[in-house]
């Protein structure tokens, strides 16, 4: 690599890792003074390169949505949960089963949700779901009624390591119903024994953890 | 509920056998006690009607095209009657689900008209159809919670304190803030002067190791806490520059939670 194109891949990396949000391709090229900017096709082969380095690294540099970050690699997080003292939140099927379906089928309506699930979407539900910023309204749709229809954001792609919604697992065919049986034994059993497992504060829904993340004690600073 | 056929075995004090797989007849038998929270679990497994059904047809080993309404519909109202029993808050989709089920059953009785129109489609695949379509987004929502996730199985590096659980942002103690808080100290002791009545000889550097005795418990403490008006005005800026000192050699730390809230002390980390 030459001089310049090292010092390409340096800018990109000291700007990443002291950024909040993840940036894209675009924001990057704008950190070049306008005289020295360098092409499209300079940054991405920076990006690619630091994906390179960081390969067996303890962090990695990811895409997105949009943007590039730095995370920790997943198979690290066994001793990073012991550093970081909060507890991650944990999430309803209920909860999740909306998140899914909103994820695979946007724009939907709250009616769309209950079609599926077969039973009414809590207000809770949508609640915490667009306080998380996973999902937002966007519009309504044209009949009777105007309901309003939900979307995912970026934030939720963020949040659950997506580099974009195409990259969402395929949806599975709809399957025999004696094949779903064969499954269900199995994950039910693990359901029920993680449940079990779990101590008290583990069996509040994940709302009530939600709020007790929202902590009342002044900040640090 | 059958209780002539309740299983010997099962014990309350081993959760792990409110076995949800074992038979129906023998689940809550009259005499068991089960604790409110154990059942709520086993509840909880359930999202909804349609993942109950799901749930029972799995125990039967069901074909799909020939879904024993009937037994179905014995089972599943077992369960109702088991959550009415516990007092389950049972959500009203769950009835909605019976009488579909004995709606199914009774057109199922009928004979069949050779007809061509949709009427004549078994009246269970609109069920079937619902269970399929519902049983894909469940396994999408079983994917999405494995998949790993920022803040339990990745966390962002990047170069600052990240905390998650941070909704507001931060706000600076203006010094003006603090000036306004010594103001409002003052103009109270102003009101009590009259009840002073010694003056003592107050050691910044004394008052400051008793503030930090003070806050040795790493809680936060309103910074009005600290100015006892007895000591009249002395008394008062001997605390507040005790605690500047504190503060500025980075013993203690202001916070406050947004502009205009009460300021806080604590210890510095």
């Amino acid at each position: 690599m030459d001089k310049s194109n090292k010092e390409l891949c340096n800018v990109i990396e000291a700007a990443l890792f002291s950024a909040e949000m993840p940036l894209s391709p675009k924001q990057l090229k704008l950190l070049f003074p306008k005289s020295n900017r360098p092409s499209n096709d300079a940054i991405m082969d920076g990006i690619h390169k630091l994906i390179e380095e960081y390969k067996n690294r303890g962090v990695e540099l990811t895409k997105t949505g949009d943007g590039y970050r730095f995370q920790t690699r997943a198979s690290y997080a066994e001793w990073l949960r012991r550093l970081h003292d909060f507890r991650p939140p944990r999430y309803s099927r209920a909860m999740l089963e909306t998140l899914a379906i909103i994820a695979y089928r946007q724009p939907v309506t709250r009616g769309d949700i209950e079609d599926i699930r077969g039973v009414t979407v809590t207000t809770d539900i949508m609640r915490v779901l667009l306080e998380r910023e996973w999902i937002r309204q966007d519009g309504v749709r044209s009949v009777p009624g105007h309901p309003a229809l939900y979307v995912t954001t970026p934030s939720f792609l963020s949040y659950f390591g997506l580099s974009s919604l195409e990259n969402l697992p395929t949806l599975d065919d709809p399957r025999a119903i004696v094949e779903i049986a064969n499954d269900l034994q199995s994950n039910l059993t693990l359901n029920r024994n993680k449940l079990l497992d779990l101590d008290n504060a583990g069996l509040v829904e994940s709302t009530d953890q939600i709020s007790s993340g929202l902590s009342e004690e002044p900040q640090d600073y | 509920m059958n209780e002539s056929k309740l299983s010997p075995h099962t014990d309350v004090d081993n959760k792990s056998d409110f076995s949800i797989s074992g038979e129906p007849s023998n689940f809550l038998p009259k005499d068991l006690y089960i604790p409110p929270d154990a059942l709520e679990v086993i509840l909880e497994v359930f999202s909804g009607p349609l993942d109950l059904l799901l749930y029972l047809i799995r125990k039967q080993n069901l074909d799909i095209l020939d879904i024993p309404i009937s037994d179905i519909t014995k089972q599943y109202m077992k369960y109702i009657e088991l959550m009415r029993q516990i007092k389950f808050d049972l959500a009203g989709e769950y009835l909605v689900m019976a009488a579909t089920l004995a709606e199914i059953k009774s057109r199922m009785l009928l004979p069949k008209i050779d007809d061509d129109d949709e009427d004549s489609e078994d009246p269970r695949a609109a069920l079937v159809r619902r269970l399929q379509e519902y049983e894909r987004f469940r396994a999408a929502a079983q994917n999405l919670d494995t998949r790993p996730r920022l803040d339990r199985d990745l966390y962002l590096a990047y170069a600052r304190v990240y905390d998650p659980n941070k909704k507001k942002p931060e706000t600076q103690v203006e010094l003006a803030d603090l000036v306004k808080a010594m103001h409002r100290a003052m103009t109270l002791s102003e009101r009590r002067r009259s009840l002073q009545i010694t003056r003592e000889a107050l050691s910044v550097r004394e008052r400051m190791t008793r503030i930090l005795s003070q806050v040795k418990t790493g809680e936060y403490i309103r910074l009005e806490t600290f100015f006892s008006s007895d000591e009249g005005r002395m008394g008062l800026v001997v605390s507040f520059i005790a605690i500047l000192e504190l503060v500025s050699d980075g013993m203690l730390k202001f916070t406050q939670n947004e502009n205009l809230a009460p300021i806080y002390v604590k210890l510095a980390k």
